[in-house]
């Protein structure tokens, strides 16, 4: 157990620094995407509920079962929502020349 | 099987976090990311049988309805709140799959119950704060700071009697239920006590930190579950909000903690040295005029503000400028990183108002050019291209990177009144020489001054 945690730890710290690199160059305009696209991978907590719903039965235990089905719930709304609107976001942004722009200088 | 799965879904999570950062490649990155999540789902549940498929698939399938019908829906002037919105139902499904764990295992191990009270901490401060977020910036409540007395010391008292009535669970489990119930009631009233001390200004910087603690609180319930695909999705969002929390901090010459726990800022208006004249009166100009300045503009640069958003003016500032660039003018748009009430607001509005993003300039650009550009049309903005924050120290908003308005030759302003933005700081572009003001609703007076524009040259 004690060897597990410490490896979820490493791979957290890890992971961490990471993201921080990812994004030092983010031009300003596109802020508002980036945020509501994470903003989505933070629905990952989505199989988190899903793992629970394999250890829990709604006819064992009908208090977790309605807390694990809100979670599912809220989760897939933050998930497709999140995608959804993000995507509707970058349909938006358009380069004056938008064919010619499609493969040059992007950033 | 399932961690190669979830190993392909987190370099898929790590590319499109890279791809969202260049504009061509953007709407890729999120597709692949919508990709990593449905095969860390589809793993997931190929690992693991569910045990009731009925209420799996009737929650998944709620929400993506909901999260569909949201997203399609939705204005674009409403992003901030909708962002806001997502950002809080992520915190609570990380709060609620931390509880429900906690329900099912009885007698857990030390780091696990610190963790589960870990995430239900962070998982409900941002649910409550999004809520207030969501509240304020769609204006169901006022956007002003509300501040109770003590807030500092009560916000403190709030946090540590939450984490010890989550932790006190291990020794009293008989009281499981109540501890629990009134750990997560203390930690909502936190979430809620500590973003109403915060400002509609500061919004961006509040969005951006709560989009933050959605990927912390998930990543945290991953710890819970031993489970590596969500510490890493959660980390990653965890960090890369953090980072745009600091940018908008940085391009409001704020530091964090003066965001988070302190509303009041202490403005000396008296010992300003404001440059305000003994008798003011500002050149106010008529629709009429500001066409025949505008008209004789070889180059103009527009930054707009969230006055703009709130006027919902940025189709009529599109359609001006359209015919500026038809009558022969070179048009920009300055957008200052904190204009609006989340990271990216008005490049959103503008964008979807037509106006391609190649027009817009970050003040970087926008500053050097400044000096060359003939007319400067400020709409809803002000703290942003206030002078005092290069010139006077004793403002609180010295030090902000601003777009340098005032070097422009001329400065047209529409706007309703000479208020003072967020900072309360009185804004020395009003005052200097070369400013000129157009006074009313910014949608109603740039729709006068289109219409004068087709009044008088109907080719353009």
């Amino acid at each position: 157990m004690d060897a597990n945690i410490a490896l979820l730890l490493f791979i957290f710290v890890l992971t961490l620094f990471l993201g921080f690199e990812l994004i030092s160059k983010i031009p300003s305009r596109l802020h508002t995407p980036l945020m509501s696209a994470t903003n989505a991978i933070s629905g990952i907590i989505l199989i988190g509920a899903l793992y629970l719903c394999s250890q829990v039965d709604v006819m064992d235990n009908w208090l977790t079962a309605s807390l694990v089905f809100i979670a599912l719930f809220l989760a897939a709304f933050n998930v497709f929502g999140g995608y959804i609107v993000t995507d509707r976001i970058l349909k938006m942004f358009k380069h004056s020349q938008h064919d010619k722009a499609k493969n040059k200088k992007g950033g | 099987m399932l961690a190669a799965a979830y190993i392909i879904a987190s370099t898929l999570f790590i590319i499109s976090i890279k791809l969202l950062s260049k504009q061509n490649y953007a709407r890729l990155g999120n597709g692949l990311s919508a990709l990593a999540m449905l095969i860390a789902m589809v793993a997931t549940m190929m690992q693991y049988t569910v045990l009731n498929y009925e209420l799996v698939f009737t929650a998944i399938g709620l929400g993506f309805l909901v999260g569909l019908g949201v997203a399609r829906l939705v204005k674009m002037t409403a992003m901030p709140q909708t962002v806001g919105l997502l950002n809080g139902s992520g915190g609570l499904a990380s709060l609620l799959v931390a509880v429900a764990e906690s329900t099912r295992v009885s007698a857990s191990a030390d780091f696990q119950q610190v963790v589960i009270a870990l995430t239900i901490l962070i998982g409900g401060v941002t649910f409550a704060g999004s809520i207030v977020a969501f509240l304020k910036l769609a204006r169901l409540m006022p956007s002003r700071p509300i501040v109770a007395p003590l807030h500092r010391v009560i916000n403190g008292c709030l946090l540590i009697a939450s984490i010890t009535a989550l932790l006190a669970i291990e020794y009293y489990p008989a009281y499981q239920v109540i501890l629990l119930s009134a750990g997560i009631a203390l930690i909502l009233i936190l979430g809620i006590s500590a973003v109403m001390t915060i400002g509609g200004a500061d919004m961006p910087v509040v969005i951006s930190l709560l989009n933050s603690y959605s990927g912390i609180a998930a990543c945290l319930a991953g710890f819970i579950l031993s489970n590596n695909m969500i510490i890493v999705g959660g980390a990653l969002v965890g960090a890369s909000g953090f980072v745009l929390t600091m940018i908008m901090c940085k391009s409001m010459n704020r530091s964090l903690a003066t965001v988070l726990f302190g509303a009041k800022r202490v403005v000396h208006q008296e010992a300003s040295t404001s440059k305000k004249p003994v008798a003011f009166t500002p050149k106010a100009i008529n629709p009429v005029d500001a066409y025949y300045r505008l008209e004789a503009a070889r180059t103009v640069m527009i930054v707009p503000g969230y006055g703009m958003a709130v006027a919902q003016a940025q189709h009529a500032l599109s359609e001006l400028g359209d015919i500026l660039e038809s009558n022969g003018a070179e048009v920009y748009f300055a957008i200052h990183p904190v204009a609006g009430r989340m990271p990216g607001h008005m490049n959103v509005l503008l964008a979807e108002a037509g106006i391609p993003y190649d027009k817009f300039v970050e003040p970087d650009t926008a500053n050097p050019l400044m000096p060359n550009i003939d007319v400067c049309v400020i709409v809803g903005a002000n703290d942003v291209v206030n002078p005092a924050a290069r010139d006077r120290k004793d403002t609180p908003i010295y030090g902000m990177p601003i777009i340098d308005a005032d070097k422009a030759n001329t400065v047209l302003i529409i706007k309703r009144s000479l208020a003072t933005g967020f900072a309360g700081v009185d804004n020395d572009l009003f005052y200097k020489d070369n400013t000129i003001f157009l006074f009313g609703d910014a949608k109603m007076m740039l729709t006068d001054v289109i219409l004068e524009f087709r009044d008088q040259l109907p080719g353009a």
